[in-house]
């Protein structure tokens, strides 16, 4: 395919996560950090919030499955997850964060429990859109772009 | 002397997040920096070779009596918000420290909670950063180093309050030909000059302006 061509469709999908509030901002600071000294930048701090990500939904499942929630634990994990979150420019996963924050304050299990279930929601979405993203970006450079 | 002829200034970048690390180490970079991260206030202790006698904190791991800090560093940087010493744990360290309370500290958190930041400033924080860290605030981080440079040339004596009030000229003489210099072409990125450009008279935000002689 046409690099133009390829180019255009990266962009207008970038686009479009910003406009659905997938990516926010921050996303673009990272793309800014981007350069010659550092080529895979965004790629490898995005891996790394993958990784992150996923050992705390694992981390959360665990602590709000025990007879005796420990609400402290769980805004520690919920705590870090909206760290790395917002540091990558995850807007939607950031934003379940702070209502989750909220529901351990009050130490609400059932507002709790339905906070992770939209975050492991957000999550995937986040992580399949971010990985078409790289996909297309790929594609452009593979493309001589 | 214009700032590409100056050796880098060195800063020291605390954070236990990987993710922050990464991102705090390649603002700084950018921004032509010469960065060290560790992920613990202890690390940073470590790192800067505090020792043994110096420190209150009995439960801290000894360190050799020897080990000295080896690269000077300029700036401190770090998360509020850790596991074990927290950053205002460190930046206390750091104060009641007699060979390194005259390293700026700036602290960075991802909440916005004033009584926290007036806690860090009163304690002798330089700035506070809320995090996600963005190339702006790394711009303000200029100011607080050309400071403490300019002190240290001049730290000899004790001096009177005319020559307090010479040496302020002198600095903000020094600050305004700094900012007329060329800025060293690090980058092809255009938008980033551009936006260094736009943030620059932050440099001589008059609320730091003497506060050398003031020490």
């Amino acid at each position: 395919m046409d690099v133009v061509l390829l180019q255009r469709r990266f962009s207008e999908y970038l686009t479009s996560l910003f406009n659905e509030g997938f990516l926010d901002e921050q996303f673009k600071q990272l793309q800014e950090l981007q350069d010659e000294n550092s080529p895979d930048f965004v790629f490898e701090v995005v891996t790394l919030f993958f990784e992150d990500s996923e050992r705390l939904l694992n981390e959360l499942a665990k602590a709000l499955v025990q007879p005796s929630i420990d609400f402290q634990k769980v805004d520690a994990h919920v705590h870090q997850l909206k760290g790395s979150s917002s540091s990558i420019g995850a807007g939607r996963v950031k934003d379940v964060c702070i209502h989750f924050r909220n529901f351990c304050e009050e130490q609400n299990i059932e507002g709790c429990l339905r906070c992770m279930q939209q975050i492991k929601h957000e999550y995937s979405l986040v992580k399949n859109k971010l990985e078409n993203l790289f996909r297309l970006e790929q594609q452009v450079i593979q493309a001589g772009g | 002397m214009g700032m590409a002829t100056d050796t880098q200034f060195h800063v020291l970048a605390v954070d236990d997040s990987l993710i922050d690390r990464k991102l705090i180490e390649r603002l700084l970079k950018t921004s032509s920096y010469q960065v060290t991260t560790v992920d613990s206030g202890i690390k940073a202790l470590e790192f800067l070779g505090l020792q043994d006698d110096e420190r209150n904190d009995t439960n801290s791991p000894s360190l050799s009596p020897d080990h000295h800090q080896e690269i000077e560093v300029n700036l401190i940087i770090t998360d509020y918000c850790m596991p074990g010493m927290t950053g205002y744990d460190l930046l206390k360290k750091i104060k009641t420290s007699s060979s390194l309370r005259d390293i700026p500290v700036v602290i960075m958190s991802s909440e916005n909670v004033p009584s926290r930041i007036n806690r860090c400033l009163e304690e002798g924080a330089e700035e506070f950063f809320l995090k996600p860290v963005q190339l702006a605030d790394v711009n303000r981080l200029k100011p607080h180093l050309l400071k403490r440079k300019t002190r240290d040339e001049s730290h000899v004596q004790t001096p009177s309050p005319l020559q307090q009030q010479q040496q302020q000229q002198q600095q903000q003489q020094d600050q305004q030909f700094l900012q007329q210099q060329p800025q060293p072409q690090q980058s092809n990125n255009n938008k980033r000059k551009a936006l260094d450009e736009a943030l620059s008279p932050e440099r001589t935000r008059p609320r730091y302006n003497g506060i050398t002689t003031v020490v």
